[in-house]
C-alpha cells in the first residue's frame, strides 16, 4: 500500500518497520514531527521527549548499550548540543543499531543559524546518509540501522526542511522485530579511558576504511547515465531539484556523503566532459573531490547559503555558460517579486507572554533573550529583546553583561519553561553559586509552544500519555540557591510591573516566573468571558491596538464623534485576558460573559 | 489540464486558520487515488499559527522531481486571501489561472500604521484576465456555515482540474466532520458551479 508521507512521517515509519525499540528526542523545527509520528507506534516503541538533545542522545546510546535498535532526532542547533556524546560514541561503537536524525534548515525558515550538518559526520567520523524523498527517508532508516550494526558505528541520517516538510509517495511495509540482545559488558570497548580510547581511535579509522569500500560498491551511491557532456554529483532533496533543472544530464546520486566513495567518483568524473557538484551550503563534497585532483565546478557558480530551489540551481548552471531556455527568465521574476503586506508573527490573542512583555517595555530593561515564542519581544510593538542566540544562553549572557561593568539600565534574562529545563537551570545555578547579579524572568506557559506544543517536565503528561508529576519551577530555583523567587499572573499588568521593579531593585539573584498556560496547547483555550469595546467611551486613541497588537482586534467603519475609528474585538478570537482593558486610559473596554 | 505527462503545479496560498492545508490535503488525496500518478507536496510549517502566511505547493504528473514549484510555473494558484494572492502572483504561469478569494485578513500591525495593505496593486491584479475573483466567504455564509469557505474554494479548484467529481467528494468526506458533511458538499458544488460560470 502506498501513502503520501512527509519526510518526517516517513522517518517515523522507518523506525517502526525496521524494529526501533527506543526513541528519545528534543523538539526543534524542522525535526519535531518525527517523534510525534513515532509516538503513533508507542505500543512497540518506547518514545519520550527528553529535556535536551544531549540527554536524548545519551538515552538512545544507552538503549543501544542495552541491546536494542534505537533512534534520536533533532534540528541542527540540537546536534550542536548533542555533539559531545556523538563523538564519544563513534569511538566505542554500538551494541544495538543506532541512528541519529539531524534535520538542517538551509534558508533558516525556523532557525537562528544556518549550518551544514555533514561536518558532524566528518568530525565524529561516522557515516551520514542523505535521503532525497520520503521513500528513501523510510528505507534509509533501515539501512542506517543495518550499517550501524554491521560496521559497529552510530549512523547519522540527514534531512533538511525541503525533505522533512514535503510529501511524496511511500510504499508501506510490515514491522520486522529485532530482539533485545541484552546489556553487553566489555570494558575496553565501552569505557573511554585514554589507554582504551587510543586503540578505539585506530579501529575507528579502520571502520571508516571499510565503510568507504562499502560505499564504492553499494547502490546507495548510484550512477544514472545521461548525456556525456554534463555530469552532476548531488545528494538529498537537492538531487531532486538538480534533476528538475537538468533531467538529461548524467548523475552520480550520493546516498552516503561521508565517507565519500572516491573510487566511484573518479570513475564517474572520467565518464563525463564537465563535472559539477550541486550541494546546499558548504562545499563539502567539492573539497574532497578537488583535494583528489579532479577538476569540478561547484561554489564558483552555486551559492553558499539558502535553500536550493530549482531556480537557484538553474542560475548557477546559466552562470557556468549552459543554455537553459526554461529557466533563463526566472532570475528576473525572482528579483522583482510583487510587494504585499508583511505578516510579521504576533503573539496570539490571550498569549500569557503579552502582559509581561509590555511591562518589560514600560520599564525599559536591557533584555538577554532565549529561544521560544517570547522571541517575538524582538519585533514590533515591543522591540525589547536585545540579544537572542541559543537555547539556555540568556542566563549566562545576562550574568556576563552585569559582570562587564555598571550598566545604565537593569539587565534581565528571559527564558521559557522548556528552555529552562533544557539548559537554563545550569546557568541559574552558576549565578547563585558565584553570587552574580541576575534577574531571570521565566515565561512559564507549561508547554514547549513554539515547536507545536510538546510536553515537558512541567506538563501533566509524558509523550506516551502517562500521567506525570509536573515539576515546580519555583522549587527548583530555590533549591539552586535563589532566595528571591516571585510568581506573577501575566494577566495582571500592574502585578507584572511591580514584580519586575522589585526583582531588579536589589543586587544578587532573583527570579520572576509567570504562571498562565499557553492559549493553543495542549488544547485551544476557550474563555468563559470576553472583552468588548464600549463605543461611546472610546476616544479612538488606539493605545490598545498599538501596545497589544492582539489579533482579536479589528478596525471597522464605526467612528467616534471626532471621526476616529473605533476598534472592535472579535468575540471568536478574544479569550478575555483583559490586558487591553487594563491599559485603556478611558476605561472603554469591559468584560462580558 | 488533461495532459499529465508534463508535471502540473497547483499553488494554494492564504493565512493561518483559513484551511489552506486542508484543501491541499484533499487535493493530494485525490491525486494519490490515480494509478501511476506521481505526487509531491511542500508546505509551510511553524509560524503560521501566529498570523503568518501559509502556502502549499502540489506537483503531480508521470514523474515529479523537486517538491517546489518554480516562479512563473504554477498552472493554478488558489488564493484564500487577497494580499497572499498578490504575494505569490509572480508564480503564475503564462497560461495559468489564479482563483482569488475576495477575503482580506488585515495583519494587526497594519491597523496601527506599521504596515500597508496593498490596495493599489490589488486593484491592478483583479483587472487581469487570468485572475478570477470569487467570494467564497459570502457563499459559505449563504450556505449557513462560514467555515466551509475553504471547501467552496476547493470546489472552484476542482472545476479547473480534470478529475471525476466522485473522487473529490469521496476524499472530501474523509477529511471533514460528519456533522458538517452536508454543508461541505453544498460548498463544494457552489464553488464548482461558480468557477464554471466564470
Amino acid at each position: 500500500m502506498k501513502a503520501l508521507l512527509s519526510g518526517n512521517e516517513a522517518i517515523a515509519r522507518g523506525a517502526y518497520e525496521y524494529g526501533v525499540k527506543v526513541a528519545s528526542a528534543y523538539p526543534g523545527t524542522p525535526s519535531s514531527e518525527i517523534l510525534k509520528n513515532t509516538a503513533e507506534y508507542k505500543d512497540v516503541i518506547y518514545v519520550e521527549w527528553a529535556t535536551n538533545e544531549k540527554v536524548a542522545t545519551e538515552v538512545a546510546i544507552g538503549a543501544s548499550f542495552g541491546g536494542s535498535r534505537t533512534m534520536t532526532t533533532m534540528k541542527s542547533a540540537g546536534a550542536n548540543v548533542a555533539c559531545d556524546p556523538l563523538v564519544a560514541f563513534t569511538h566505542t561503537g554500538v551494541h544495538g543499531g543506532f541512528v541519529m536524525v539531524i534535520c538542517g534548515d538551509p534558508g533558516m525558515a525556523s532557525s537562528s543559524t544556518e549550518q551544514d550538518d555533514r561536518y558532524f559526520a566528518k568530525l565524529a567520523r561516522c557515516p551520514i546518509l542523505e535521503p532525497s524523498d520520503s521513500q528513501e527517508a523510510k528505507e534509509f532508516v533501515g539501512l542506517a540501522l543495518d550499517l550501524s550494526e554491521k560496521f559497529d558505528i552510530p549512523v547519522i541520517l540527514r534531512s533538511t526542511t525541503g525533505l522533512s516538510h514535503s510529501k511524496s509517495l511511500v510504499e508501506l511495509g510490515e514491522r520486522t522485530e529485532h530482539e533485545c540482545k541484552g546489556f553487553e559488558r566489555n570494558i575496553p570497548k565501552y569505557c573511554l579511558l585514554p589507554a582504551y580510547a587510543r586503540k578505539l581511535r585506530t579501529w575507528l579509522l579502520e571502520r571508516e576504511r571499510l565503510l568507504t569500500e562499502w560505499g564504492n560498491e553499494s547502490d546507495i551511491n548510484r550512477i544514472e547515465p545521461g548525456c556525456k557532456e554534463i555530469g552532476i554529483i548531488s545528494s538529498g532533496v537537492t538531487y531532486q531539484a538538480a534533476k528538475e533543472v537538468m533531467p538529461n544530464a548524467s548523475f552520480l546520486k550520493l546516498g552516503m556523503t561521508f565517507p565519500l566513495p572516491m573510487e566511484k567518483i573518479k570513475k564517474f568524473a572520467a565518464s563525463v566532459d564537465k563535472l559539477f557538484v550541486v550541494e546546499e551550503l558548504e562545499p563539502f563534497i567539492e573539497e574532497h573531490i578537488k583535494a583528489a585532483g579532479i577538476p569540478v565546478i561547484g561554489k564558483e557558480v552555486f551559492p553558499m547559503e539558502g535553500e536550493f530551489t530549482p531556480d537557484r540551481i538553474a542560475a548557477g548552471f546559466i552562470k557556468a555558460g549552459i543554455d537553459l531556455p526554461r529557466w533563463k527568465n526566472m532570475a528576473e521574476i525572482v528579483a522583482n517579486p510583487p510587494k504585499s503586506v508583511p505578516r510579521l508573527p504576533v503573539q496570539c490573542a490571550g498569549c500569557p507572554h503579552r502582559g509581561i512583555s509590555m511591562a518589560i517595555k514600560k520599564l525599559d530593561l536591557n533584555v538577554c533573550g532565549d529561544i521560544g515564542c517570547y522571541d517575538l519581544i524582538t519585533l514590533p510593538p515591543f522591540e525589547h529583546m536585545h540579544t537572542d542566540l541559543e537555547m539556555g544562553g540568556s542566563v549566562g549572557n545576562a550574568i556576563g553583561v552585569n559582570r562587564a561593568g555598571k550598566q545604565d539600565k537593569p539587565t534581565v534574562a528571559v527564558i521559557g519553561d522548556s528552555t529552562f529545563f533544557h539548559s537554563g537551570m545550569t546557568g541559574l545555578l552558576n549565578a547563585a553559586y558565584n553570587k552574580s547579579n541576575l534577574t531571570l524572568l521565566i515565561f512559564n506557559n507549561s508547554i514547549t509552544g513554539m515547536t507545536g506544543g510538546q510536553f515537558n517536565p512541567g506538563t501533566e503528561y509524558t509523550l506516551s500519555g502517562v500521567p506525570a508529576d509536573p515539576v515546580s519551577i519555583p522549587e527548583i530555583c530555590k533549591s539552586l540557591g535563589v532566595k528571591d523567587v516571585q510568581v506573577v499572573d501575566p494577566y495582571d499588568y500592574n502585578a507584572c510591573l511591580d514584580a519586575l521593579k522589585k526583582a531588579t531593585s536589589h543586587d544578587g539573584v532573583s527570579v520572576v516566573m509567570t504562571n498562565r498556560p499557553c492559549m493553543l496547547y495542549p488544547k485551544k483555550y476557550v474563555a468563559p468571558q470576553k472583552c468588548e469595546v464600549v463605543a461611546d467611551k472610546c476616544i479612538g486613541c488606539h493605545i490598545c491596538l498599538k501596545q497589544c497588537t492582539c489579533p482579536a482586534f479589528e478596525l471597522t467603519e464605526q467612528t467616534t464623534d471626532k471621526g476616529k475609528l473605533i476598534p472592535r474585538i472579535k468575540a471568536d478570537e478574544c479569550v478575555g485576558c483583559t490586558i487591553c482593558a487594563q491599559i485603556c486610559p478611558k476605561d472603554a473596554i469591559r468584560e462580558v460573559k | 489540464m488533461a495532459n499529465y505527462k508534463e508535471t502540473q503545479n497547483v499553488l494554494i496560498v492564504g493565512c493561518g486558520g483559513q484551511g489552506v492545508i486542508l484543501a491541499s490535503n484533499i487535493l493530494s488525496d485525490v491525486l494519490s487515488c490515480i494509478d501511476g500518478m506521481d505526487v509531491k507536496k511542500a508546505e509551510t510549517h511553524g509560524m503560521s499559527q501566529r498570523g503568518g502566511s501559509v502556502h502549499a505547493q502540489v506537483r503531480f504528473g508521470e514523474k515529479v522531481y523537486a517538491p517546489f514549484i518554480s516562479p512563473g510555473e504554477a498552472q493554478v494558484i488558489l488564493a484564500f486571501e487577497e494580499a497572499e494572492g498578490l504575494r505569490w502572483s509572480h508564480y503564475l504561469a503564462k497560461d495559468g489561472v489564479m482563483i482569488l478569494n475576495q477575503e482580506r485578513v488585515i495583519p494587526p500591525l497594519a491597523f496601527v500604521g506599521m504596515a500597508d495593505y496593498p490596495e493599489e496593486s490589488l486593484d491592478n491584479l483583479k483587472k487581469r484576465d487570468d485572475v478570477k475573483c470569487i467570494d467564497a466567504n459570502k457563499m459559505a455564509k449563504e450556505i449557513g456555515n462560514v467555515k466551509v469557505a475553504s471547501v467552496v474554494l476547493l470546489g472552484a479548484l476542482a472545476a479547473m482540474l480534470d478529475f471525476p467529481e466522485k473522487t473529490w467528494k469521496e476524499n472530501l468526506e474523509k477529511r471533514v466532520p460528519a456533522k458538517a458533511l452536508e454543508a461541505n458538499m453544498k460548498a463544494f458544488d457552489a464553488g464548482y458551479a461558480a468557477m464554471k460560470a466564470l
